[in-house]
């Protein structure tokens, strides 16, 4: 995507097509189907979708932590730095996880051992990883609640006594308290406030800037996506339909679902008496629909797209895009 | 025009081991017939208590509720319910508001069944013509919630609402749940079902963008009271209270070109257990004065443009 993947040989993470299933009721879900993306250093990917996308399925299929039973990676590779973490023994993926990779969940509200001070939540991950002993650990602890500002004093609170914006903060500190070469950030900022969210989306930024740590950024907010990443790929039905830099996606949506999803906020600055709504649900992961898995619901669909899958399309400056109306819809047609 | 909802200094306090939480302090307010009136403000502040207090799923603790002109407040047994049919409620939450062992059609039958004042073929009929109106598929009525998406689950949510043909309706963050393509259909049913039939509407939320789209008029709540009340357009064109314009900044912009100048806030919202009397913003505005500290009168400053706070003229 960027210039620095040109130069180099292996950019930094590499997700080469991915295909997760769960297997529900005697069902086969199809969450993830064939994922291509890769993440530089120090640079921020934006993963956009609705629910059930597949998102978080990629993000947990990243740090391994997919569930046992019921849930199988049924194709790919996921290499980070050249190792490839889909065939590490469990003991070694122990050692990657909150060390070079660690997440940030949705819900700082269940994220946090409700019986642990949330100072030893901190010092926990710092001991598991970097060893040293007790009070280094506690020191490191302290220094990084400081730094999410948190004041210190509150180091042996639990986390019943702080605020949601509060306790991600402290989910934060958890997951940079080792510094990571990679974050996952999965909707860190939906369960917060707009004025909270800004403080919280204002120190990642500040801290990844600092140790120039490579972001995975969940969201199904456009606005989030534009203050944040560098790049964005828009999911549909666990498959990636549209990738490229921010500017691409947000100046020339190419995708009908990625112009649906844009025409579908109501506007900050135009006065419209009716939204447009994209018509239609997602699909049943279940039961996806033969072809291009948005053509019931797309407006320019024709019969070409019913009935294989699309093949992604990449223009001369790196913008891919997963249809094949798009020439026509570029247009205006 | 008798506005069909009028609030005179409603107050609604909860006792707490720790004292009084002030959830709702001295709020004035009316609608007026077809209208949507906007409430805004951070989690906590009050605005879904406000709602629910209006139309008594709550008991006030002191204050006025009108109802096109006539004093609900205290009004229990008979009245109350004859009051409760013309005031309705669409939940945040579709998958927690609905009986999860009730079909979709004895959700939607129940209001009527219960006001006793129909027969069952006109029931039937009302039921049918309902789930149309809010676009559920006939072949949905034996369904039960948890095979129903969140969109689908949030028109049976206001098929329920709409029943008893209300006067007015408590909106309270109906959207929230839904993803923006699903968002977008249920806005505009909301809206177009007040154009039929001319529907109040009270819409709580706490999204910045589907409040402008929505509403005629925004009250922007903190901490139980309202800081600042007007026009929605006269809202984001000219935010006068520095709450409101703070609120308004921290909006992350899908425009990439002209990001949001952001004020960052510093602290959370403070406690609204036995709150002081100042402002209740005082401790995280930037502007804040000696004078921020005593209590704060809401003031006109401009024709329907309500702010509290006595800074408001020098600050511009």
């Amino acid at each position: 995507m960027s210039e620095q993947s040109k130069n180099t040989t292996a950019p930094f993470l590499e997700v080469k097509d991915l295909a997760v299933e769960y297997y529900s009721g005697g069902k086969v879900i199809h969450a993830v189907n064939g994922v291509n993306l890769t993440l530089e250093k120090g640079k921020t990917l934006g993963l956009v979708g609705e629910t059930g996308a597949g998102k978080t399925t990629i993000a947990k299929s990243i740090l391994r932590i997919l569930p046992d039973v019921g849930a199988k990676v049924a194709n790919g590779q996921i290499s980070l730095d050249g190792q490839n973490l889909l065939s590490l023994p469990e003991h070694e993926m122990r050692k990657i996880r909150g060390n070079k990779i660690s997440m940030i969940f949705q819900d700082p509200m269940t994220a946090l051992n409700p019986v642990q001070t949330v100072g030893d939540q901190i010092a926990e991950a710092v001991r598991l990883h970097n060893g040293g002993n007790k009070r280094q650990a506690e020191e490191r602890a302290e220094e990084m609640l400081k730094m999410v500002g948190i004041s210190a004093d509150r180091y042996y609170e639990y986390p019943h006594q702080f605020s949601g914006g509060m306790k991600q903060r402290v989910v934060i500190a958890i997951a940079l308290a080792c510094n990571p070469d990679l974050l996952l950030a999965d909707e860190p900022t939906t369960a917060l406030d707009v004025t909270i969210q800004a403080q919280v989306l204002d120190l990642i930024a500040e801290l990844r800037q600092k140790y120039n740590t490579a972001m995975l950024l969940i969201t199904h907010d456009m606005g989030v996506v534009a203050t944040t990443c560098d790049d964005v790929a828009v999911i549909y039905a666990g498959n990636i339909i549209e990738y490229g830099t921010k500017e691409q996606i947000f100046d020339h949506p190419t995708h009908p679902y990625t112009i649906g999803l844009f025409a579908a906020i109501p506007s900050m600055s135009e006065d419209e008496e009716w939204l447009h709504p994209i018509e239609g649900l997602p699909p049943d992961p279940a039961a996806l629909p033969e072809g291009c898995a948005f053509h019931p619901r797309c407006p320019y669909a024709t019969e070409e797209c019913k009935k294989q899958p699309i093949a992604m399309q990449i223009t001369k400056d790196g913008h891919q895009c997963r249809c094949c109306c798009m020439e026509q819809i570029a247009k205006g047609e | 025009m008798v506005p069909v909802i009028e609030v005179k200094g409603l107050k609604k306090y909860f006792p707490t081991p720790r004292g009084m939480l002030h959830a709702v302090d001295d709020v004035t307010l009316s609608i007026e017939r077809g209208k949507t009136l906007g409430v805004v403000g951070e989690s906590g502040c009050g605005k879904s208590t406000l709602g629910r207090t209006i139309i008594h799923l709550q008991e006030s603790t002191g204050g006025q509720i009108l109802l096109e002109g006539e004093d609900i407040t205290h009004v229990r047994g008979k009245e109350l319910r004859r009051a409760r049919e013309r005031m309705q409620i669409v939940f945040q939450d579709p998958y927690s508001s609905l009986d999860p062992r009730q079909t979709v059609d004895a959700t939607i039958r129940e209001p009527l069944v219960v006001s006793k004042r129909y027969k069952k073929s006109e029931i039937d009929e009302a039921t049918a013509a309902l789930m149309e109106y809010v676009g559920i598929d006939a072949r949905l009525r034996m369904s039960y919630p948890h095979e129903l998406d969140g969109g689908r689950r949030q028109r049976v949510g206001i098929a329920r609402a709409l029943a008893l043909n209300p006067d007015f309706v408590v909106c309270d963050e109906p959207v929230s749940a839904l993803d923006v393509s699903i968002q977008a259909q249920v806005l505009n049913l909301l809206k177009k079902l007040q154009q039929d039939r001319g529907l109040t509407y009270m819409f709580v939320t706490h999204d910045m963008s589907v409040v402008r789209h929505i509403s005629d008029d925004i009250c922007v709540m903190y901490l139980g009271q309202v800081v600042e009340k007007c026009p929605s357009k006269e809202l984001f064109k000219n935010p006068l209270h520095p709450y409101t314009k703070a609120l308004l900044s921290a909006i992350p912009s899908v425009d990439i070109h002209h990001p949001n100048k952001r004020e960052i806030l510093k602290g959370e919202i403070t406690s609204p257990i036995n709150p002081k009397p100042g402002c209740r913003f005082a401790a995280r505005c930037p502007f804040a004065t000696e004078a921020c500290y005593q209590p704060q009168k809401q003031e006109e400053v401009a024709t329907g443009h309500f702010v509290r706070c006595c800074r408001v003229h020098e600050l511009g």
